[in-house]
């Protein structure tokens, strides 16, 4: 059979630097699956976006050829005009993005921005086409596909703004459909939902899929050969089994071990966690109702948290789990007092083993400058959490002079021995952040945190913004520190990988309640509530013999409405946390 | 939600705003001691002249001069009866110009429409020169399209308005024969419309149009242009061209579409910035608009000329925020639908 597409010795630079993309070249059946791997900076989106040539205006084709060889007969994408490539571009060759968020206009209809391909491509009339993307619609699972035509993007979610744009992909019938990490910006049941969807499009189609991502899970799920990509060359290339289950090239051995894994299910006893005897943090009962005036008039109210009751014991990691919207992100700003919970919710924060404990949410001054003082926060994104105007030394030093503490070499000391904590060096403080990577700006962000002697960091995602080796190393560090100062984390994440790692217990939240608490070996080794096992079950592994099973995720990841009778939530019904066993506890009805 | 609903709320809110600008307006005419009428009297006293006191005195009564502020106030909106019943500006009488001797409405009559006029067209040619040169300079960025509008665009910010007005002027009648000063020829003043009047007033207006808009118009493309740019980068741009779609076409209608917003949204601060902008001009190029009468009633403490004119501006500001308002829902659905049920 021939190719579909060919590239042939790419190579991509901007300016006069040397290349960022250096003869690449890779092929693709029809019908098949390429997956392009690597990290930030790889080089695998411009790759990808080259074969379509939408490249940023700086960047020259430097050397290469890229020929499309399908129902059209023979072209080479390369050296076509530009207006030649419109002809290319959402007909034979279509592309998804990252963020459905974005890559939609907000003022235009979901159904006119289809429609266009067909405008454009096929010359269709307004009803014709119409026709065409109501049927795909159906087939991208729009329960609704009339009111779906209707509706601007900002009425949907983000996984049906996925399903939107895939429709918008899919409308031409398109020979090739290059996804550049397409399910990246979804919770990890959407990611499932939308993965499944694209396999059974190509399954129906027939067409072929360049699916560009970081995740190696999600490579194992859906692609038969694979690129690894690295600093813009071609690390290791191969059919997908042999390349993840037995690596050749370092590169990948080493990303295939940093991918964070859920542990195997290992049976046996499983420890019972000892009863909490000096808890540092503790919330009783904590709701937060928002009401959000929606349009002009309208009123809606929206429980973000509901009932929420957590303890930590000092010295532990208690992580909360959950999607976006779930209620995971107020708990935790209710916790350091940044808002206050509904009427009849206590924060309680101990900072210190027998010492005063502090009502966050009734503080007069002086508890109020002790809380600011003993929890710290470290934000998930590290470019935007670090001030660009300040250099490291002042960006350390600033909550140091903010609570009047100690002279400027004291502050500078402290900063220094801040920054060995976290195992970057002093000759580093008078840089400016735009001189360190993703992974050097969190070690910063966590060397601020730490400089004011803190007992509790709440840990907002501090890693889902890094690449997956990074990730691995930042995980190191935040363990090793919490053993070293005796620090006690309150862990937010959407990653049940990441927090079967480093949590003591972990809370399962759903639609601002706790479903299921337990510590990581009970919940892994047997997870009882259905969204628990969906989360569990959606979670991409890199390993070829465990695909996603989308029937237990779509089950526990539909609306809580439709759980089993036994875990069922209603607006008016909904069940008590219950003690399975000790240490375990699950929302349900018994 | 029915924009209707949406208008007649906006509306309200509108007639609710210029209540409040009106108490301001005459709290603030009152602050500097002393009235036109008692500024008078002592000028009559010094110089003994007592007829004229007598008459002054007349019209304190006559006027209501003599009554507490708030009463004063009250009398001047028409909301409770003066010495000749209910007559204010509710009722449609603007008052007495001290200073000229003369009714106000006679006073501003003609000005009214002819700034309205002035400043529409202004308007006009803001953004008929700023939305295409915005969109060259943007789509053309960093290329000399983009460096000579934008050199072009701050010449225009910078150079006093007066100063442009004199040079055009000058250069306009000596090459094209266009008129210098007024908005129509002396011999139509007074006169019925007629089509020559028409054609005297247009005329007329070439150069004040151009003089009032250049430095809004170069602020403006300047704005559109940055915001042009924004939207340049967002991902659905790239989504539009991965669907085979032209620069052009894509450019028309999607940035362009959102970078419309903040466009329509300064119409409303547009309005008031060029008439109160525009006094000084008005007086260099012998406007008849309202901007010099406004001038010679705030130096001489003409109470109910001054109120008129700046609760007539007031009015201007409130309808053109009013309209961009109801514009901006008309533009953007996030605004008009947001929490629509889906």
């Amino acid at each position: 059979m021939k190719d579909l597409l060919t590239v042939e010795d790419l190579s991509i630079g901007f300016g006069l630097g040397t290349s960022v993309v250096q003869n690449v070249s890779f092929s693709l059946k029809p019908g098949g699956t390429l997956a392009l791997v690597g990290e930030s900076g790889s080089g695998k989106t411009i790759t990808c976006r080259a074969i379509l040539r939408i490249l940023p205006k700086a960047a020259q084709l430097r050397s290469g050829r890229v020929v499309l060889n399908g129902r059209d007969g023979e072209r080479v994408l390369s050296t076509m005009t530009e207006k030649q490539m419109r002809g290319v571009r959402g007909d034979s060759v279509s592309m998804i993005f990252q963020e459905p968020m974005r890559s939609l206009s907000p003022l235009h209809r979901i159904g006119n921005q289809i429609s266009e391909v067909l405008w454009l491509h096929r010359g269709a009339s307004e009803s014709q086409a119409k026709k065409k993307v109501l049927a795909t619609f159906e087939r991208v699972g729009f329960p609704d596909p009339e009111r779906a035509y209707r509706a601007y993007p900002f009425e949907l979610s983000g996984g049906m703004r996925q399903r939107a744009m895939i429709a918008m992909a899919m409308v031409s019938e398109p020979e090739l459909l290059i996804a550049d990490e397409p399910t990246t910006a979804l919770d990890v049941t959407t990611q499932a939902q939308v993965l499944g969807l694209i396999r059974e499009l190509q399954a129906d189609t027939g067409m072929a899929l360049i699916l560009v991502t970081h995740d190696l899970g999600v490579v194992a799920n859906m692609a038969k050969d694979v690129v690894v990509m690295h600093k813009g060359r071609v690390m290791e290339a191969g059919p997908a089994e042999p390349v993840l289950m037995s690596p050749a090239h370092p590169y990948t051995k080493k990303l295939i071990a940093a991918a964070p894994a859920i542990p195997e299910p290992e049976g046996g006893a499983v420890a019972e966690p000892p009863p909490v005897v000096d808890p540092i943090l503790m919330l009783k009962d904590v709701s937060k109702t928002y009401l959000i005036r929606g349009g002009i008039g309208a009123e809606v109210i929206v429980p973000a948290c509901q009932h929420v009751s957590i303890t930590l014991p000092r010295g532990k990691t208690l992580a909360i789990v959950g999607e976006s919207g779930s209620g995971k992100s107020t708990a935790a700003r209710i916790a350091l007092g940044a808002e206050p919970p509904d009427e009849g919710g206590e924060v309680l924060f101990t900072p210190d083993p027998g010492g005063e404990t502090i009502a966050v949410h009734a503080m007069d001054r002086t508890q109020r400058t002790l809380l600011q003082k003993r929890a710290q926060m470290v934000f998930q994104d590290p470019y935007s959490s670090l001030s660009p105007r300040m250099r490291i030394i002042d960006a350390l030093t600033e909550p140091l002079e903010i609570h009047n503490i100690g002279t400027r070499s004291e502050r500078k000391d402290r900063a220094v021995q801040m920054l060995q904590q976290v195992g970057l060096g002093p000759e580093m403080l008078m840089r400016y952040p735009h001189a360190f990577s993703g992974g050097q700006r969190q070690r910063l962000s966590i060397a601020r945190a730490l400089t004011l002697d803190p007992a509790l960091l709440v840990c907002d995602e501090p890693t889902s913004a890094l690449d997956v080796s990074v990730q691995e190393q930042i995980l190191t560090l935040l363990e090793d520190i919490r053993d070293r100062m005796g620090l006690s984390y309150l862990f937010i994440s959407h990653d049940l990988a990441v927090v079967s790692r480093i949590a003591d217990e972990v809370a399962v939240m759903r639609r601002g309640l706790i479903v299921e608490q337990a510590t990581p070996d009970q919940l892994f080794n047997n997870p009882v509530h259905p969204y628990t096992k969906a989360l569990i079950a959606a979670r991409p592994e890199p390993d070829i013999s465990r695909p996603i099973d989308l029937a237990l995720v779509s089950q526990g990841a539909g609306s809580p409405e439709s759980w089993p009778e036994q875990f069922r939530l209603t607006d008016t019904v909904i069940p008590a946390l219950t003690s399975l066993s000790p240490g375990h506890k699950v929302r349900c009805h018994v | 939600m029915g924009l209707l609903k949406y208008a007649v709320y906006r509306f309200a809110t509108m007639v609710l705003t210029l209540l409040v600008v009106s108490v301001l307006v005459f709290a603030i005419i009152n602050l500097p001691p002393g009235d036109y009428l008692s500024n008078q009297i002592a000028e009559l006293r010094a110089t003994g002249q007592q007829s004229g006191i007598a008459k002054a005195e007349f019209l304190r009564k006559e006027f209501a001069l003599d009554r507490p502020l708030w009463e004063q106030y009250m009398i001047w909106m028409g909301f409770m009866p003066g010495p000749h019943g209910f007559s204010g500006l509710i009722q449609g009488n603007f008052g007495w110009s001290f200073e000229f001797d003369r009714p106000v409405a006679e006073i501003v009559g003609d000005t009214l429409w002819l700034t309205v006029l002035v400043n529409v067209a202004a308007v006009l040619f803001v953004y008929i020169v700023a939305l295409p040169l915005g969109i060259l300079a943007a789509a053309r960025s960093k290329t000399w399209v983009d460096y000579t509008s934008a050199f072009v665009g701050y010449l225009g910010l910078a150079t006093p308005n007066f100063l442009l007005a004199l040079i055009l002027f000058h250069y306009g009648n000596k090459y094209l024969g266009l008129p210098i000063g007024g908005l129509m020829d002396p011999s139509y003043e007074g006169q019925p419309m007629t089509w020559g009047k028409v054609q005297s007033i247009i005329g007329h207006m070439i150069v004040p149009t151009f003089v009032i808009g250049t430095s809004g118009a170069a602020a403006m493309m300047q704005r559109l242009r940055a915001n042009l740019l924004d939207e340049l980068s967002k991902p659905y741009v790239e989504t539009a061209i991965a669907k085979g779609m032209s620069e052009r076409r894509m450019l028309v209608k999607y940035p362009l579409r959102m970078a419309f917003n903040p466009f329509v949204a300064d119409i409303g601060n547009l309005l008031p910035a060029m008439v109160s902008g525009s006094v000084l001009v008005s007086v260099v190029m012998g406007l008849q608009t309202i901007g010099p009468a406004l001038l010679i009633a705030l130096k001489s403490q003409d109470l109910f000329l001054t109120g008129f004119i700046l609760m007539f501006v007031a009015l201007l500001t409130l309808i053109g925020t009013m309209i961009s308002d109801v514009l901006l829902v008309l533009l953007d659905p996030r605004i008009r639908y947001e929490g629509r049920d889906i």
